[in-house]
């Protein structure tokens, strides 16, 4: 029974002050709203752009999961120093021979494509479209992009070595030119040559940030050897490449460096005349990022909430020595001065959760207009469930650390002199 | 000086206080005993230390030496929070300017004393209605104060210290900001709950509000210069040259 009665008397000490200081905070309703604005804002702002990171972040991982992060691109790049620097940029490109042979030499590499693309247009019967994408691809392109052949076939051994006049084209691009559902064997003009088509390329995902907007909205993809030979062996072309398991991209991206190293005869000790790069290293970047920015948001919030308690703190000691007589009285009739200082300080912590509680609304609107920016990628914006514990503790924090002075202030006044007061 | 059992004595109790360097014996030696049931006045000008009595009857204040004794217990001796218990539970006070909580209903206000007792939520309502029924106010107790008469904000004032069926109750002045005829509704208020068998102890510097009292103290520089039944106190007066005091 001892035990019992103390929590329960704090608790209804608590609930008490509660009910007193929203009953004090409702009497004051625009002073204590523009008291929390600092809260509020502060509050606000930070779960908005914790939201649109997080939703940002949401994004990103959902395209990387269809796009898997074991994709490796590597082009050729002039380097900003030592030998290489002048060199034209016909000795920099990628020639065909210099990848061979690249894939068993790479342990770690599963897929590998050389890749190029141009605007094209191409006919079928009477029907033509200007600006579609032609893209040189090899068979491995379709593992790496996961974008498999629906209907028909790839391009085989023969088709690729031989650099064949055959083509895929994508499905949305066949539904374009009102070809059949199944247009296998039939002929299509790319630029002036004729090409009959192998099958059709599935539609790459809607939405997704990564190549989805590089380009026509139609594809069509012929072997990429017929590309290289049409240009007769001058293209500037890039590779693209899948690593075993996303585990081993860092391998993978050193075995493809020690290897084009080789093959480009590229003098020890000067830097590399192309780049490597894999799509895991850039998403451990971004989440370096995110996090970076998370923690300068926490910051900047940090400050509004100083701010703002700053602001409590004065308005709860105006609140104090206006109610001077009140609290004279309370201690007159029985009042201990614990339970004016629990008082205080709740009506502080109230006046703070409040303003919290309205700042994570605030934010909830924030994000919610942000959400419907348009191409800015933040459709998925969201304020996760700690950054609301986190707001709403630290505005209750803020209330306890800058309460504490006023209650102290109003549970020391002397009753005799309290109610004096003028 | 009756029969009464002694619910307040005070023995040698003196009230020191330290301005600078100056030291004011606002109490000097006061000893006094009341009895339960017993209305007393007391009296005295400004300076004379009536005002220090009453805070330290009230338990606001605590003497500097001798000792008080409140219903067996002594006071002097009490920790702070002990005697904001004791104030809850067996003073009720009555002040000038009643001090009634200006956003609250006058029930409100009358509960008030509660909300720092042990009673529980649920019987807050219904004793702070008997309260505002026993000084005629039950039809007003929706009424804010400002919705009030001065009349009905010290009776309000009054239901409020009564609630917790108080040892004493404690009135500091209690018709200096009300009309003559009004003040004679209060003092008949005080003289029902007399008879009721409240005690009542009263600060005053009005002699025609003194007179309603069974008792009266003067007081002076700090001491009691006389305590007699009211009857008797004319005869100090008398003796003082007839000066009104």
């Amino acid at each position: 029974m001892f035990l019992l009665e103390i929590p329960i008397r704090l608790i209804r000490l608590i609930l008490q002050s509660v009910r007193l200081a929203a009953g004090q905070i409702w009497a004051n309703k625009v002073r204590s709203i523009l008291t929390t604005l600092g809260i509020i804002i502060g509050v606000a702002s930070v779960t908005a752009v914790i939201a649109a990171l997080s939703g940002l972040k949401a994004k990103i991982m959902s395209d990387i999961e269809t796009f898997g992060t074991n994709r490796i691109f590597i082009w050729p790049d002039r380097p900003d120093s030592g030998k290489y620097k002048n060199v034209s940029w016909d000795v920099i490109r990628f020639k065909i021979e210099q990848i061979e042979g690249l894939l068993d030499n790479c342990p770690s590499v599963s897929y590998l494509t050389p890749f190029d693309d141009r605007n094209e247009t191409i006919r079928y019967k009477e029907r033509s479209i200007e600006g579609i994408t032609l893209c040189g691809i090899e068979s491995a392109w379709h593992s790496i992009e996961s974008r498999p052949v629906i209907i028909g076939r790839p391009f085989s051994t023969i088709d690729q070595t031989q650099g064949r006049m055959v083509c895929l084209l994508s499905s949305r691009l066949r539904d374009k030119l009102r070809m059949d559902r199944d247009c296998t064997g039939q002929l299509v003009t790319l630029g002036y040559q004729t090409y009959r088509v192998l099958g059709i390329v599935e539609e790459k995902p809607s939405g997704s940030m990564f190549g989805g907007n590089r380009g026509s909205e139609f594809e069509a993809f012929i072997p990429f050897k017929t590309m290289y030979r049409q240009s007769g062996g001058w293209l500037w072309f890039v590779v693209m490449a899948a690593s075993k398991s996303p585990e081993v991209s860092d391998e993978a991206k050193a075995e493809l460096t020690f290897f084009l190293r080789q093959k480009r005869n590229i003098i020890p000790g000067e830097p590399d005349t192309f780049r490597v790069m894999t799509v895991e290293s850039e998403v451990r970047k971004f989440k370096e990022i995110a996090a970076l920015f998370t923690a300068v948001a926490s910051g900047i919030v940090g400050i509004s909430l100083l701010v703002g308690g700053i602001g409590i703190m004065n308005i709860m000691l105006v609140s104090v020595s206006e109610r001077t007589r009140e609290i004279g009285l309370r201690k007159a009739v029985g009042a201990k001065s614990s339970a004016i200082l629990t008082q205080f300080l709740v009506e502080a912590v109230v006046l703070c959760c409040i303003g919290g509680l309205v700042g994570l609304g605030l934010g909830q609107l924030l994000t919610m207009s942000i959400a419907k920016i348009p191409n800015a990628n933040l459709d998925k914006a969201y304020i996760p469930v700690w950054a609301m514990v986190m707001s709403l503790g630290f505005s209750a924090m803020v209330g306890i650390f800058f309460g504490m002075f006023p209650a102290v202030k109003a549970a020391r006044l002397d009753p005799i002199e309290a109610l004096r007061h003028e | 000086m009756s029969t009464a059992p002694v619910i307040i004595s005070l023995s040698n109790v003196h009230r020191v206080y330290k301005v600078g360097t100056e030291t004011i014996n606002a109490l000097d030696g006061v000893d006094l005993e009341i009895g339960k049931n017993e209305y007393v006045a007391i009296m005295g000008q400004s300076g004379s230390g009536k005002s220090t009595l009453m805070n330290l009857l009230g338990c606001l204040d605590r003497a500097t030496g001798g000792t008080y004794e409140l219903e067996g217990l002594f006071t002097t001796e009490m920790s702070n929070s002990e005697l904001a218990m004791v104030r809850n539970e067996k003073i009720g006070f009555v002040f000038q300017s009643f001090e009634l909580l200006p956003r609250q209903s006058a029930l409100e206000n009358v509960e008030l004393p509660l909300v720092y007792s042990r009673h529980v939520i649920w019987k807050r309502k219904e004793l702070a209605k008997k309260a505002l029924e026993r000084v005629g106010l039950a039809e007003r107790m929706d009424h804010r104060p400002n919705q009030l008469s001065g009349g009905e904000k010290q009776r309000v004032a009054i239901a409020r210290a009564l609630i917790n069926n108080p040892s004493i109750l404690l009135a500091d002045e209690p018709t200096g900001n009300l009309d003559s005829k009004t003040s004679k509704e209060i003092l008949a208020l005080f003289q029902r709950l007399h008879d009721e068998g409240q005690t009542i102890i009263m600060v005053t510097h009005e002699s025609d509000v003194a007179c309603h009292a069974r008792r009266i103290i003067r007081m002076l520089d700090g001491k009691i210069v006389s305590d007699v039944p009211t009857e008797e106190d004319s005869a100090y007066v008398w003796k003082q040259g007839g000066q009104r005091l």
